[in-house]
């Protein structure tokens, strides 16, 4: 039982991680800004729940859980929130989706 | 392969010189600003790495008894107190940056030198 | 297995900061020193620094982004490039950095129990504090009770530093006060998580600053998390719905009342018949009087370091952009 259960927190954490890596990939090889940003928004949606999954798993029953808990709900509040007020940064500076030259040459700034 | 327990000071004396490049060799007083963040942070780095103890934790009696041993606890005080006092000092450099910008225009330190000699020499 | 950890973290950090030095577009290096503020905070707690973690966290990439980001959204965005000068402070940079690692040869590895720094004063100190104090966390007991002095320079420091600001950015010129949008008034998203959030940062901060004696924490970390929830407040719905929430006036009583705190209770205990901030005397029985002085001088620096923040902040955002 305890074998299984570590198993499978090991598997959750290994697919967050890996969930982590295509995320931070993604940011970097996408064309376009807002591209990049729903690369990035990966890590802030299944990543989390993966991770703090297989946290709750090795930690039992005990108090840390619910705080790990906790964090997971905070992060999953704040992380697309933050994603929506980025884009709408962009938007509002003149970005629009599609100008893969015009957003690496300005990058490059 | 002992030298592995060095790293954190080797990263900490190279952290400290690249804030310190940053500090002396940047015109742009933010990013001087910058730098001495990267300076401190290199120093706490270094206070840090000194108080770890093998095989201890934090020191925190836990309910646990019996005998536990702890990471020395007196560069954690002084670390502590050294970033409270650290971020003070950037928001106070932050609000001379600004009010430099408001009289002068600009927060390169070249051009704000140019403009002092200029109106110095105008006086004079 | 925590050692290529600690190796792999410190690695990253290094090329943080080497790319927060080489950028030239200011936004970029704030935003790169959050990523470093925060690697070394779990530097920080992978080396058994579990208090000075959190509050790496909580100023580092917290406070410090933002008073960067009000700051350069005031001054200049793009930094000139450099010229003249430059390799010859490279020059004395790396003959500095070859004679310091040197220097580092002689050191003891990390980790070693028999190094000069855990022998004479931090076991005296591990040892009393469940005998004089009766407190669990240990770095609690040595910052408010046996060091007590140094903390109160340190309020004192927050506090000058608070009044500085207020003195350069406080007055002309400020914006007007009709501003035809308030934050972020039309973005529904936001608005609705920050309001959902906000009451948990402050119930959070208030966690933090009673939980210190107990676990990481304590006025700073404190101060820090409840003025971030109202930076966040003030972000969401303009600085001038957040100065009517927590006025000026208050502001400055919590920044003088604060320090005022922590230098009252030092006086009390003189009046008491002990030395200036010997908490024994506060009550009849010594580690009650110690428990009761740690909370009342934890507080007086969780108001002036609240108090500061946000009157740095609010001093910030008011300034008329150029």
């Amino acid at each position: 039982m305890q074998m299984g259960v570590d198993i499978l927190s090991w598997l959750l954490l290994t697919c967050g991680g890996l969930f982590v890596l295509v995320g931070g990939i993604g940011a970097l090889r996408m064309p376009d800004l807002y591209t990049r940003m729903h690369a990035a928004s990966v890590t802030d949606g299944i990543a989390p729940i993966l991770i703090v999954g297989g946290l709750i798993l090795q930690a039992g029953i005990t108090l840390a859980s619910i705080k790990l808990a906790a964090i997971l709900i905070f992060l999953l509040l704040t992380g697309p929130a933050a994603s929506n007020a980025l884009a709408s940064a962009a938007v509002l500076s003149g970005h629009r989706p599609g100008n893969a030259s015009e957003m690496s040459a300005e990058e490059e700034a | 392969m002992e030298y592995l327990g060095l790293y954190n000071y080797w990263i900490a004396v190279v952290l400290l010189m690249t804030g310190f490049y940053a500090v002396v060799a940047k015109r742009n007083m933010v990013k001087k600003l910058i730098g001495l963040s990267l300076f401190q942070a290199a120093v706490f780095l270094m206070y840090i790495t000194m108080g770890k103890v093998d095989g201890g934790t934090a020191p925190i009696y836990t309910a646990a008894g019996g005998e536990q041993i702890f990471s020395n606890p007196l560069p954690q005080v002084l670390i502590l107190t050294a970033i409270v006092v650290g971020i003070s000092t950037t928001a106070l450099g932050l609000a001379i940056v600004v009010r430099t910008k408001e009289e002068y225009g600009t927060i390169e330190e070249d051009e704000i030198q140019q403009i002092d000699e200029h109106t110095s020499g105008g006086q004079q | 297995m925590s050692a290529v950890f600690g190796i792999f973290l410190l690695t990253l950090m290094l090329i943080t900061a080497i790319a927060v030095v080489r950028t030239r577009n200011l936004f970029v290096a704030t935003t790169l020193m959050g990523i470093f503020s925060l690697l070394l905070a779990s530097n920080f707690f992978l080396l058994d620094a579990a208090d000075v973690a959190l509050t790496e966290a909580a100023v580092g990439a917290g406070i410090s982004t933002v008073l960067f980001l009000s700051a350069l959204s005031l001054t200049a965005e793009q930094e000139k490039p450099g010229h003249r000068g430059r390799l010859v402070a490279l020059a004395v940079v790396l003959v500095t950095t070859l004679a310091l690692l040197h220097a580092t040869l002689d050191s003891p590895l990390l980790g070693d129990i028999n190094a000069p720094v855990h022998q004479h004063v931090a076991p005296w100190y591990i040892d009393n504090t469940p005998l004089a104090i009766d407190v669990p966390n240990v770095v609690t007991a040595v910052l408010a009770s046996f060091r007590g002095f140094d903390t109160l320079g340190e309020v004192f420091v927050v506090f000058t530093a608070g009044i500085g600001v207020m003195f350069l950015l406080a007055h002309y010129p400020q914006k007007p006060p009709h501003q035809p949008h308030h934050g972020l008034r039309h973005y529904l998203i936001q608005r609705l998580v920050g309001r959902t959030v906000i009451p948990f940062i402050l119930l959070f901060g208030f966690y933090v600053q009673f939980h210190g004696d107990f676990g990481p924490g304590g006025g700073f970390q404190a101060g820090t998390l409840i003025a971030a929830g109202i930076i966040l407040f003030a972000l969401l719905e303009g600085p001038n719905s957040a100065i009517k929430v927590i006025p000026s006036g208050v502001l400055k009583g919590m920044v003088a009342g604060g320090a005022l705190l922590y230098g009252g209770v030092g006086v009390a205990t003189m009046l008491l018949g002990g030395t200036f901030l010997d908490y024994s005397v506060l009550s009849s029985d010594p580690v009650a009087g110690q428990h009761l002085g740690i909370l009342l001088i934890e507080l007086g620096v969780g108001i002036t370091v609240t108090g500061v923040l946000l009157s740095i902040f609010f001093a910030f955002a008011s300034r008329k952009h150029f």
